[in-house]
């Protein structure tokens, strides 16, 4: 054996024990730092859903005495159920809309808008890559730019206009105006770049067109993308505040993300903390399915698509 | 089966004019090497061929139909591409059947065709499996059965060598002609590959600066090569220039390097004194007595053969390619550069000048 020039590695076999056992030492108090590290971190994002979901299962004076229970109740299922189907009690000043109708609203608003931004941009960012024609890139530019112009800053032209096509109070004057999106679009687009130009001149010899080529060369391969962004996309129309509030007055067309602020009252009478929370969880639900669900498809897409 | 006719063809790029008008005339069946260095404009006129690109002027007859102005998928043809652009997402069927299912073939007959191109191209088995499950090699049977099923007019290719590793390349290259002398199709095939030209190609068309510098069988371009360019692209180790000028009488030249070359072919025309250059291929140079000394600079040895690079009186750099072991060779190397194997080129313009 020659002999090392480490100094460590020095001093014959039972040195090497030594420097094994160091080893295990060491991986073991990598290890348990790590646990801790993630437990810390996982406590601090869990403990307000904790909260809530514990606060879901008491009755309302508990909650509204002070108390923060850290153990279940004994109402969960009654809480749940009166959360679903009447949303509480109503009081003088308010009227109470049952959760399953705020959940359809949100659902139904947030599948419009992600689905309509997706659709939009895909075509769009189609035209701007795959075609020449005059204004391509003012075109390009014109959608770049709205990327500055965030829906709070247009809010009150885009009221305006809303107004004045009477779309009050209705699912086309909530999604529509969230739907023009320079986000996707410019994603698409840098995606599409990616696509080689063999495969758009191999269709043309196929004898493919535009749509042809769109529907069975370019749909397919950007499925992945089409998926990670609706997962985004789903969340983002979900958890839209602002707009809804606005242009929604009435309450049977409520989003669930509006709808709980105005379960909790102005002091005319107690707030039932416990259907406000159990709507809550509620709401935190359908994201989270999205998430599950979609991770599965893109991560799927993502170890088997190649371009 | 058809022929192809490019007619004066010419193209710019804005202020850039890539093809100086290119004149082709392919018989049926035949198969055409388009060979040149990178930048030559030999895939511009393949995609023009294509219709992939438009001419900015002449015309391109397939058949003796006039198709300047038709869509690809209107031309009749098919390509295969050096990347192959197999649709990733489709699988090895899908991709051969789509242009037919476009065509609105009917599903027993893209079947009937599909097999019989995999059975042709022994991809049988990889029917159901997706591109990226492929190697290239069978990729790059894959791209070509895809051109087999449309049974085109003609065949185009784009460099479809070029992404395989050497040996493979040996076996496809023969493949490819194989198919393609067995299905009788015409075929214009482009490559920066030299040998891959001369082995393929019916005739070649030597691409230079957007012209044609010579369109000829391999074996024409190799032995009477039209210019310096030709002669220096063509063969490996390039051909050797050597400056000269031509004796009264054009009967003989004189070396810069001090010795004199009769011409045994004939005399050329000129005045005395006209600058030449004259090219020796290196493995027609010969050991011996009584020619010049090459002062060797370095020795490849091939096996059987070695490559001998080295300067000769006057400076002028000569490679020799001699079929003798490398270990004998060192300092200075007694050559003799026979006459009848000399090419004579005008010392100006590097065209070729042959006997008046």
């Amino acid at each position: 054996m020659t002999p090392s020039l480490n100094p460590l590695l020095q001093g014959g076999e039972g040195n090497e024990d030594r420097l094994a056992r160091a080893t295990l030492r060491r991986n073991a108090r990598n290890r348990w730092i790590a646990y801790v590290t993630l437990t810390l971190g996982v406590l601090i994002f869990a403990f307000p859903i904790w909260l809530t979901l514990v606060g879901s299962t008491h009755d309302a004076s508990t909650i509204g005495r002070g108390d923060v229970p850290l153990w279940f109740g004994p109402l969960g299922i009654s809480n749940y159920v009166s959360a679903w189907m009447t949303g509480g009690e109503a009081t003088r000043t308010t009227r109470s809309v049952p959760a399953w109708v705020m959940l359809w609203n949100s659902l139904n608003m947030a599948v419009l808008i992600a689905v309509g931004k997706i659709a939009i941009s895909l075509l769009s960012a189609y035209a701007v890559v795959f075609f020449s024609f005059p204004g391509r890139m003012i075109a390009f530019w014109l959608i770049f730019i709205t990327l500055m112009l965030p829906v709070e800053v247009r809010i009150i032209p885009t009221f305006e206009v809303m107004v004045n096509l009477g779309l009050i109070n209705t699912m086309t004057g909530l999604v529509v105006p969230l739907i023009a999106s320079a986000t996707a679009t410019l994603l698409f687009r840098q995606f599409f770049l990616t696509i080689p130009d063999e495969y758009v001149e191999a269709a043309k010899i196929d004898g493919a067109g535009p749509l042809r080529f769109f529907k069975d060369v370019v749909l397919p391969l950007s499925v992945t993308n089409i998926a990670a962004l609706f997962v985004i996309l789903f969340i983002y129309g979900w958890n839209q505040y602002l707009w809804p509030l606005l242009i929604v007055s009435d309450r049977d067309l409520e989003t669930v993300v509006v709808g709980m602020t105005k379960m909790i009252g102005n002091g005319d009478a107690q707030n039932e903390w416990n259907i406000i929370m159990a709507t809550a969880v509620l709401a935190m639900l359908p994201p989270v399915a999205v998430v599950v669900f979609m991770q599965r498809w893109f991560v799927k897409g993502l170890t088997e698509t190649e371009k | 089966m058809a022929t192809l006719t490019l007619n004066s063809v010419k193209k710019q790029f804005g202020a850039t004019q890539v093809l100086h008008g290119i004149d082709l005339e392919v018989a049926d069946g035949e198969m055409i090497v388009v060979v040149g260095a990178s930048g030559c404009g030999k895939s511009t006129l393949l995609r023009i061929v294509a219709g992939l690109e438009t001419a900015s002027s002449g015309e391109v007859r397939i058949d003796g139909r006039d198709v300047t102005a038709l869509e690809p998928a209107d031309r009749d043809i098919a390509m295969v591409f050096q990347n192959y652009a197999l649709y990733p997402h489709m699988s090895v069927f899908e991709n051969m059947a789509y242009g037919l299912k476009i065509r609105g073939m009917s599903t027993a007959e893209i079947k009937r065709r599909v097999d019989e191109a995999a059975q042709m191209l022994e991809i049988g088995a990889l029917l159901d499996r997706k591109p990226r499950q492929l190697s290239g090699g069978q990729r790059q049977r894959v791209a070509m059965g895809r051109a087999v099923v449309r049974e085109p007019k003609l065949f185009l290719f784009d460099e479809p060598l070029s992404n395989l590793d050497a040996k493979l390349r040996v076996q496809m290259r023969a493949e490819i002609r194989r198919l393609q002398k067995r299905l009788g199709v015409t075929s214009l095939f482009v490559t920066h590959d030299q040998v891959e030209a001369m082995t393929l190609g019916d005739r070649l068309v030597v691409m230079h600066q957007g012209r044609a510098a010579q369109v000829a069988s391999p074996m024409e371009v190799w032995g009477r090569p039209a210019d310096t360019y030709v002669a220096s692209f063509i063969g490996s180790p390039a051909m050797n220039f050597l400056a000269a000028t031509l004796e009264p009488g054009g009967g003989a030249a004189a070396l810069k390097a001090g010795l004199t070359i009769g011409f045994p072919d004939g005399p050329r025309a000129g005045q005395a004194g006209q600058p030449l250059t004259l090219g020796i291929r290196p493995e027609h140079i010969q050991l011996g007595q009584g020619g010049l000394d090459l002062a060797v600079d370095l020795v490849e040895p091939l096996g059987s053969e070695t490559v001998i690079h080295g300067t000769i009186r006057g400076g002028e750099v000569l490679t020799a390619r001699l079929p003798i072991p490398a270990s004998d060779i060192g300092g200075v190397l007694p050559i003799i550069l026979p006459w009848e194997a000399f090419h004579v080129f005008d010392g100006a313009s590097g065209r070729r000048i042959d006997p008046a």
